[in-house]
């Protein structure tokens, strides 16, 4: 756990070596068939989703009476199937709503989990307290531990005590509760992950501010919070698809009015299973924030997978 | 769009709440007086408000939910272990366990061999990076998304008509009869598996393949000298030194295939012999009014994972040991 730093002058000898090496393997592992069976495993990972998209923009008839791959004989295309399935009857998902909704539930959850993560990570880190590694040890557990365990008892507190009911006449208040539910749940495996980087920054920093009279206040703003940024980045676009693509929280402590993209597609596929027009395009617009987070972001995504140990 | 004015101003209302409260806790820890323990109280205002929330959004409410397991339905009369013993004798309750056994033998082992396979394959290969983003991007959509994309994968028509999906599409060219795939007990149990191993298969593989980079070169140019072909290189070389990381992404993988829902939930509802351990948990609970059943179950689940909890545990008490 402690910060190890590869001194600079031994790297351009490692790069140099792994470029020969790599020069070598590539040889080797590009043979005909490595490359085939490769290409085998990335169309077969490829096609389903592919034929979900294509198919979302396929006139409703077309999808139920063809397979998808049959249009590209006999091309067909239509925006029809996302105006339903936004703007349509509330009967056809009105996705828009729910795609609102999600944002509503992320945004301020991931905010306050990075920021409670970062104050605990801090303390966690660099202040020094009894019952310090106790604390560590158990908020490092209680990742594991299933959110299942905590569903049951915690809706019943949001439905005795919610005193909101009468400030708030369309109901839109109870985002709170799923706030509150993420946040919880969310809070051990950001503290973890944020501990990990703070932890590993130079402890030589904090001395010397501490000698220049800084408090734990300044310096958690002014040098450990400038330095995590990467981090934070990573970390908040992790919790930002979970939470995005959750489904066990919002289906629990969403009501009709507040409930996120996911759990009204799950709806739609349970009661309206075989009407592809809407599930395609309905599963497409799900998608859309992920995958362009992930495409664009993909690297800080990565060292976020790549430090995220035990999420489930 | 209906409502959306008020759900924007709860849109606005949570982000200025973050202000405030960040802003909140920051100002009271610079300005507490020094002469009131100023230290200590700034340690308080740190890690008070997590700990606040670990307790009572996980700690108070699993410790409430092993209370229920133990009671009725309606949480009043306690009935002993009868809901455990539900869970072990009855078809139903036995139906959970079988197919979330099924479930942890198969997954992480096929993605974890699927993402080793195809991380080795693309390793040093032009466009890796590329190569990557086919397996990886299910990892980025929800379990419902996925679902959804299978389930019009394995979507059945008659046989006499034209198919939709695609599986009986080949299933038909191949002369075969088409099957209403996900109705089918046991198999649809196995294609729901498919489905979160085409999910984790990307984790594994990213994962793997930055520990295959990290394989000392000398080790592979060693070893290449010695004249070892590409089969006893892996067996002899890359699989040991990789070791370490296919556990942690085994442990993981199997984690995650504990808590599966939504893939079942979306798939078939439990429906059709395919619950398993987390969604009944759900059903039970919230749909079938037997929350002392769902109760046992999250118990379960809880006590499933335990072993990976105490194993983490302990290495990271040896860790920060030698860390000191």
């Amino acid at each position: 756990m402690s910060a190890t730093v590869t001194p600079p002058t031994t790297t351009p000898s490692v790069v140099a070596g792994a470029n020969a090496a790599a020069g070598r393997v590539k040889k080797k592992m590009s043979s005909p068939v490595a490359s085939f069976i490769a290409v085998i495993i990335a169309i077969v990972w490829t096609v389903p989703t592919f034929g979900l998209a294509l198919s979302s923009f396929r006139p409703e008839r077309d999808i139920k009476t063809t397979g998808w791959w049959t249009a590209f004989s006999n091309p067909s295309f239509t925006l029809d199937n996302y105006r339903e399935v936004l703007f349509g009857a509330s009967s056809s998902g009105r996705l828009a709503n729910f795609f609102l909704n999600s944002l509503v539930i992320t945004v301020p959850s991931v905010m306050f989990s990075l920021f409670f993560g970062a104050l605990a990570a801090y303390a966690l880190s660099w202040m020094r307290w009894r019952l310090r590694d106790w604390v560590f040890i158990a908020i490092f557990a209680l990742q594991i531990v299933p959110l299942q365990m905590a569903l049951v008892p915690l809706l019943k507190i949001f439905s005795s005590w919610y005193p909101f009911s009468e400030l708030d006449p369309q109901g839109t208040g109870k985002f709170l509760t799923i706030w509150i539910a993420h946040v919880c749940f969310g809070m051990p495996l950001v503290t973890y992950l944020l501990h990990n980087f703070m932890s590993d920054l130079p402890s030589e920093l904090m001395e010397a501010a501490r000698v220049d009279g800084a408090d734990h206040a300044r310096i958690f703003r002014s040098i450990v919070l400038p330095l995590i940024v990467p981090a934070l980045a990573s970390i908040g676009i992790f919790q930002f698809l979970y939470i995005w693509n959750d489904l066990l929280v919002g289906l629990v402590f969403g009501t009709t009015e507040t409930k996120p993209l996911t759990a009204a597609l799950a709806d739609l596929a349970g009661t309206r299973g075989n009407e592809w027009q809407r599930l395609t395009a309905g599963a497409f617009v799900s998608m859309i924030v992920p995958l362009i987070v992930f495409i664009s972001l993909q690297r800080y995504f990565v060292r976020g997978l790549l430090a995220g140990g035990l999420k489930g | 769009m209906e409502n959306w004015e008020p759900k924007l101003t709860m849109l606005a209302v949570g982000i200025v709440a973050f202000v405030v409260v960040a802003g909140a806790i920051m100002l009271i820890v610079d300005n507490w007086p020094k002469r009131l323990f100023r230290d200590q109280a700034q340690i308080f205002w740190f890690i008070g408000p997590p700990v606040a929330l670990v307790g009572f959004g996980l700690v108070y409410p699993a410790i409430n939910t092993f209370i229920l397991s133990f009671k009725d339905p309606n949480g009043t009369a306690w009935v002993g272990l009868d809901n455990y013993k539900w869970i072990f004798t009855d078809p139903d309750g036995l139906l959970n366990v079988r197919n979330t056994a099924i479930w942890v033998l198969l997954t992480p082992i096929i993605s974890v061999a699927v993402g080793l396979i195809y991380a080795l394959l693309i390793d040093k290969m032009r466009r890796e990076s590329l190569a990557k983003i086919f397996v990886f991007l299910p990892m980025a959509i929800s379990g419902v998304a996925a679902a959804i994309i299978w389930k019009f994968v394995f979507a059945y028509r008659a046989n006499r008509f034209e198919q939709i999906g695609l599986l009986n599409a080949i299933t038909k060219k191949l002369g075969f009869e088409t099957q209403q795939w996900l109705l089918n007990a046991p198999w649809n149990t196995l294609l729901l598996i498919v489905v979160m191993i085409w999910v984790q298969a990307g984790f594994a593989m990213v994962v793997l393949s930055a520990a295959i980079k990290g394989i000392p070169n000398d080790m592979i140019e060693a070893a290449r000298l010695d004249g070892v072909n590409a089969w006893q290189m892996f067996w002899k070389i890359t699989l040991p030194t990789v070791r370490p990381t296919v556990v942690v992404v085994f442990v993981t993988i199997t984690i995650g295939v504990l808590k599966v829902f939504d893939i079942v939930r979306t798939m078939t509802g439990g429906n059709y012999d395919t619950s398993v351990v987390a969604n009944g948990m759900y059903f039970y609970a919230f749909v079938g009014n037997q929350q002392g059943w769902g109760s046992a179950l999250a118990v379960f689940l809880f006590v499933l994972v335990t072993p990976v909890v105490l194993y983490q545990v302990r290495q990271l008490r040896r860790q920060r040991l030698e860390a000191r």
